[in-house]
């Protein structure tokens, strides 16, 4: 194992895979000389040239429509867009040409493209800039959508993403990339997409979340540990395919289940779990499900009314306290 | 659509020689140094703390908002992106009421809910502020459809970069502009740089100003760094708007002094390419040595100028740092209208 940024590990993971195959480039906006807006293709134009990692203008709907094109004609593009707000330029590529294409085409024509880029809230940059896009995603057949916490998970599911034959949508987190955390030193470390994980185990209430939210659950279980309450948190890694098998797992042990999201309430990722378990795991519910979620507002900029429009270890704890009859 | 295209380039290369009126000229002066010791103020809160996220700063480019304003008449509109500051500012809206909202605070112009990249005046005629690149084109298009529609003689004023100026939408509303002959200002603040990519690595052709000719929108180019040749650009291509001739697109040649925004190292450039500009073509220098070249005003009376401008840059800094955060009722409210 090694100490390793989320920053180093998403570089690595798309260096080992361009080392592998040549097939596989990098666009999008400053990612070569600039080293990309947010530092995640540091090294990566003087190791490949500028023949594979490439500069665009801003122009989001031409260079993603480029993409999905690069990868009709064989190739497998990793698209960064700066930010997944900006993404939003680029949503009929990435629904009407990158996901559907498959199923129109009858299975003739794949579309081996990654969509990679910073999703959810930033600091203090307002609604424009600050919206968690998971279950936007989530919601289209056709691809899939990862949204890793962890370093390793982030490497792991970045090279399976790339080696996927399908389009694939990796949702990662600018308060992320800064944070540390052990990764296998294996130059062949893939993760699964498509399986959650469980990375704390308790027995008192199921607490499921994924990126950056992971981190606010896990400091809740600490919280709750001092109360006599154990959490499981399960960070769900993948939103499409969901690893539904592995929440009811969770929740058959805990019979109590908390969903985290920093996303707005209406039709989220909680909304589906909650619909997952009422369907599939109804009888071993001891209390209903609780959803912490996102502030149903655009973002606001003021610290203060930011503070209070994002889930945090206290409000996680409190649901878990309300599932568990303990508030 | 051929004269104005010349009439916009004739104005740009003739300022200099024509005499602009020593009251004019002063005014423009105050207003580019206020736009100056505002950002300058900025920038100090933004190392302090006090004004998170991104921060865009206008220093540099003074000339081209104070050379369109003031050849706007009332009533007319302007759009612009996230280093919408100074449009503002010019648009009259008080130093206070805009550095409070860049310090997050409910006295702010948009109830600290926007932040330095979301301002927004339109009792003032200005339509924001906005974060996405390019967005504000067509949005800009759309104001001049209104004006049109209500059959007045206001024009929209567009503004946007040098990089907005690949996005796709711009093309296509250029395309809607002057297909319905829409009243229709473009004016391309060209900095010569989109964040770390420079217009030499990022467009096919770079006379930015011809990419309307496709679509028979006429254009010309400017020295963004004279405010009399931008004021007599916008003037002469306002006039054509308003004369029911359809859009023009206005490229003002310009520089941005300060990285793109607060977190930006710039070392996609030289220092030396830096002070050259700013040694060579400062705007508001260039419009000092005017007003003391022509006696029109002495190194004590712009000194005291700069006096009185800081001092209500310093209120404003003031104000924003006392001035209370929003309470948390506040975050429910203006989500929808009427509710
Ligand atoms: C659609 C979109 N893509 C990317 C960004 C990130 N971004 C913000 S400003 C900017 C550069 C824009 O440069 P330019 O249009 O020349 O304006 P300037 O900053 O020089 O005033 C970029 C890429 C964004 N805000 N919106
Ligand atoms: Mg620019």
């Amino acid at each position: 194992m090694v100490q390793q940024t989320v920053r180093e590990a998403l570089r690595d993971a798309m260096a080992e895979e361009m080392r592998a195959d040549p097939d596989v480039f990098l666009m999008g906006e400053e990612v070569a000389e600039y080293q990309g807006a947010y530092k995640v293709s540091q090294g990566l134009l003087d190791e490949f040239g500028a023949g594979r990692v490439i500069d665009t203008p801003i122009t989001e709907a031409g260079f993603a429509g480029i993409g999905v094109g690069a990868a009709m004609g064989g190739l497998k593009p990793i698209v960064e867009f700066m930010t997944f707000n900006f993404a939003m330029q680029a949503m009929d590529h990435l629904i009407n040409s990158a996901a559907k294409t498959l199923y129109m085409s009858g299975g003739l024509l794949p579309v081996p493209v990654v969509f990679r880029g910073p999703n959810g809230a930033a600091a203090r940059v307002a609604a424009q800039h600050s919206q968690c896009y998971a279950s936007w995603f989530a919601h289209v057949p056709g691809w899939r959508v990862i949204a890793p916490y962890s370093a390793a998970d982030a490497k792991g599911l970045l090279k399976a993403a790339i080696r996927d034959p399908n389009p694939v949508v990796f949702l990662e987190n600018e308060l992320l990339y800064g944070q540390s955390f052990e990764v296998p030193e294996d130059g062949d470390h893939l993760v699964p997409i498509g399986k959650a994980a469980v990375v704390r185990p308790g027995s008192d209430a199921t607490v499921a979340a994924f990126s950056i939210m992971v981190g606010k659950a896990l400091e809740a279980a600490d919280a709750l540990a001092a109360d006599g309450i154990e959490v499981e948190v399960v960070d769900l890694r993948s939103l499409r395919p969901l690893d539904g098998d592995a929440v009811l797992a969770s929740v058959e042990k805990t019979n109590r289940l908390v969903t985290v999201e920093e996303g707005w309430p209406v039709a989220g990722i909680g909304a589906e779990l909650a619909a997952l378990v009422m369907e599939r795991g109804f009888d071993q519910l001891d209390a209903p499900v609780v959803r912490v979620t996102g502030a149903d507002v655009p973002m606001p900029y003021a610290a203060a009314l930011e503070a209070v429009s994002l889930p945090s270890a206290a409000t996680i704890a409190d649901a878990v306290r309300r599932v568990c009859y303990r508030s | 659509m051929a004269t104005a295209r010349k009439k916009a380039r004739s104005a740009a290369s003739a300022s200099r020689e024509s005499a602009v009126e020593p009251e004019t000229l002063d005014r423009w002066f105050r207003d580019m140094l206020l736009l100056r010791r505002f950002e300058e103020k900025a920038s100090q809160l933004y190392g302090m703390g006090l004004i998170g996220g991104f921060c865009h700063l206008y220093i540099g480019q003074e000339a081209v908002v104070t050379g369109v304003q003031h050849a706007l008449e009332p009533g007319d509109s302007v759009i612009t992106g996230y280093r919408c500051h100074a449009h503002m500012l010019i648009a009259g809206v008080p130093p206070r009421e805009v550095m409070a909202e860049l310090t997050g605070r409910a006295a702010g112009a948009s109830q600290g809910k926007g932040g330095s990249m979301h301002l927004f005046a339109p009792e003032r005629g200005f339509y924001g502020g906005h974060g996405i690149v390019g967005a504000q084109v067509p949005l800009g298009v759309g104001l001049g459809f209104a004006h049109k529609y209500r059959d007045s003689d206001q024009v929209s004023v567009t503004y946007f970069g040098d990089g907005a100026a690949n996005q796709g939408q711009v093309f296509e509303a250029f395309n809607m502009a002057a297909l319905w002959q829409l009243p229709v200002l473009f004016v391309i603040e060209n900095n010569q740089y989109a964040m770390g990519t420079s217009v030499e690595r990022s467009a096919a052709v770079h006379e930015l100003h011809e990419r309307g000719r496709a679509f028979g929108i006429p254009g010309g180019r400017v020295d963004g760094m004279d405010v009399a040749a931008v004021f007599r650009a916008t003037e002469d291509a306002l006039a054509d708007c308003r004369a029911g001739k359809g859009p023009f697109l206005l490229e003002a040649m310009t520089y941005r002094y300060r990285g793109h925004s607060m977190s930006d190292p710039a070392k996609y450039r030289s220092r030396e390419e830096v002070s050259k500009v700013r040694e060579e073509r400062d705007p508001i220098e260039q419009a000092r040595q005017v007003l003391i070249e022509g006696g029109h005003a002495d190194e004590d009376a712009l000194k005291e100028i700069d006096r009185e401008i800081r001092a209500t840059v310093n209120d404003a800094a003031d104000f924003a740092r006392e001035a209370p955060e929003p309470e948390a009722e506040a975050l429910g409210a203006h989500v929808l209208a009427g509710a």
